[in-house]
């Protein structure tokens, strides 16, 4: 216990999560309040608790879709994300085939492109597909961040397993499927929880290609919220209640994939 | 650990469906990109090939060599603060029970807001009338205005990046840290190690590629950062933190020829390329060599 921390481990945390979450209670703060409200003064706690901003949101379709939407195409590229990813992962940690280490920066390096201009010709392929305003089009869309990322992360895990360990498997007469279903992915359960949340993450808050991709059908929520800044001036309560509303799928998700993250390494074996 | 892997062209088949769906969305728009950057487009169906004409502009353009330096800076502060702070959280964290639950949740929550509201609390947050960091700022008699001080801004969209941000690499680090077999501590245990001593023998060479990723991930986006800096100041005041991709983006928006604009993104795509290899070969390198020292 005392081997793996550090003195004053207790304060540094402590005063981190301070830090934390006093921006999100202010986001909390201002969904709470009206705008005069809000722009008007100064206040440590909200006035008086409305729920009003809330309500509005939940009552309109045209917001709540929004959510409906995002949670579609998010799942969508998680699933199909971290799924195609896991073998790759493991051809990348335990072969040397023909380009490998090339192939491997290369999935990377699709993370980088800036989006400005990008995005116009995303549009354009989308279009031509006939893609336009589906789910489906930003899950693939999305994938292209994704699934390097994904690839990355469950490498290092996989890579932390001993080969021994699919050796001895072998010899015990495990087909290569079973092998990987049955031994391989419990042991690598902490890395796919973080890996199924991260995609989950990137895909949930990203906004330029979702919106370029969409129109009304699959509209994104980050997408939706924008309509909150018009010519009368910022809806500030609505936009925070918004906000409020879209931590609370992910904070879901990292609360049920927490266990895995938590666990570590099951090393019954060895 | 340094026997090589076998040679097995048959895994192959176990990149391809990755290979594919990547380069299905990746290589198009990067071919489209290329071919405007070489053209000068008059009209949807009028172009000229210029060659390399717009890269040269874009690589004497002087507004262009600030903002990069402007990003640099930006990008090796964002470095230097997270990953040291995320390694710290990462160690100080409940391992069990509901408290690591709780933890977990909290730590999380910047992340999972989406960048435009990522910058509207902060714009709101930061206010010296009336906003909870600006106006305790303020009551401790500091003169701080983010909307007006370029140095005030420039700290501000680097507190909000550490703020959004500095949980990706503690829950990577965490997680890594957790996949530690217990064997590893009592080894340490019964060698009498301290403290330090396991962290800088046991942990960090265990943390190698989840740091690498946390690295890699947080200098290539920090890299591009734009959403969150655009909504909070704007680029400014003045050009305090017009960082890259807001100069691309005022440079692309409002012109009919993407010509320039795609030069400057393949110019910025291959800088970041750049970076990302060297210190990824730089830390590939450096792990190869502790574990050398380690089997020595």
């Amino acid at each position: 216990m005392s081997a793996r921390s550090f003195p004053g481990r207790r304060i540094l945390l402590v005063l981190y999560l301070l830090f934390a979450l006093a921006p999100i209670y202010w986001l909390v703060h201002m969904s709470l309040r009206s705008n005069e409200a809000i722009t008007g003064a100064f206040a440590w706690f909200p006035e008086s608790l409305s729920l009003a901003n809330y309500v509005g949101i939940l009552t309109d379709p045209s917001w709540y879709d929004g959510y409906i939407n995002s949670i579609i195409y998010v799942t969508i590229n998680t699933v199909l994300s971290v799924a195609i990813a896991l073998p790759a992962a493991y051809a990348f940690s335990r072969y040397s085939f023909l380009g490998d280490k090339h192939l491997f920066f290369w999935l990377l390096t699709n993370r980088m492109t800036p989006p400005a201009v990008f995005l116009l010709p995303f549009f354009q392929l989308y279009t031509a597909l006939g893609l336009i305003d589906t789910h489906i089009a930003v899950a693939l869309a999305h994938m292209v961040f994704n699934v390097p990322l994904a690839v990355w992360i469950l490498e290092g895990f996989i890579s932390g397993v001993p080969r021994e360990i699919d050796e001895t498997a072998y010899i015990d007469g495990y087909s290569f499927p079973r092998f990987f279903v049955r031994i391989l992915l419990p042991l690598i359960k902490a890395g796919i929880g973080v890996t199924a949340f991260f995609c989950f993450m990137f895909s949930w808050v990203e906004l330029l290609l979702a919106r370029t991709l969409t129109s009304v059908d699959a509209k994104p929520i980050a997408a939706t919220m924008t309509r909150t800044v018009s010519a009368a001036g910022m809806d500030w309560g609505t936009l925070a209640a918004a906000g409020v509303l879209t931590i609370v799928p992910g904070a879901l998700v990292i609360y049920f994939v927490r266990r895995y993250i938590a666990k570590g390494f099951a090393m019954g074996r060895v | 650990m340094s026997v090589a892997k076998p040679v097995n062209q048959r895994a192959w088949w176990l990149v391809l469906p990755v290979l594919v769906s990547v380069a299905f969305s990746a290589l198009i728009p990067l071919m489209t990109v290329v071919n405007y950057s070489v053209q000068d487009i008059l009209s949807p169906s009028q172009s000229v090939f210029v060659g390399w004409e717009w890269y040269k502009e874009v690589l004497r353009d002087p507004e262009l060599h600030s903002a990069l330096v402007r990003q640099l800076i930006f990008s090796a502060a964002v470095l230097a603060i997270q990953i040291p702070l995320g390694i710290a959280l990462a160690l100080s964290m409940p391992r069990e029970g509901w408290r690591s639950s709780l933890v977990l949740v909290l730590l999380a929550m910047p992340l999972l807001v989406p960048w435009n509201v990522v910058g509207t609390i902060w714009q709101i947050f930061a206010r010296a009338d009336i906003g909870l960091l600006g106006y305790v700022l303020t009551q401790m008699g500091f003169d701080y205005n983010y909307a007006q001080d370029p140095w005030d801004a420039w700290i501000t969209v680097l507190v909000m990046d550490v703020w959004h941000w500095t949980p990706l690499v503690a829950l990577l680090a965490f997680a890594g840290l957790r996949a530690i077999p217990e064997a590893y501590y009592q080894a340490a245990r019964i060698d009498g190690a301290s403290r330090w001593a396991v962290f800088r023998h046991v942990q960090l060479p265990k943390l190698r590629s989840v740091l690498m990723i946390a690295v890699l991930l947080r200098l290539m986006d920090s890299f591009m950062i734009y959403t969150e800096p655009f909504v909070l100041t704007g680029g400014g005041p003045g050009t305090a933190t017009t960082f890259l991709s807001q100069y691309l983006t005022q440079k692309a928006v409002g012109q009919f020829d993407l010509g320039p604009a795609a030069a400057f993104s393949l110019v910025y795509f291959l800088i970041i390329l750049l970076l990302c290899f060297v210190l990824y070969n730089f830390m590939k390198n450096v792990g190869a060599d502790e574990q050398q020292g380690r089997s020595a």
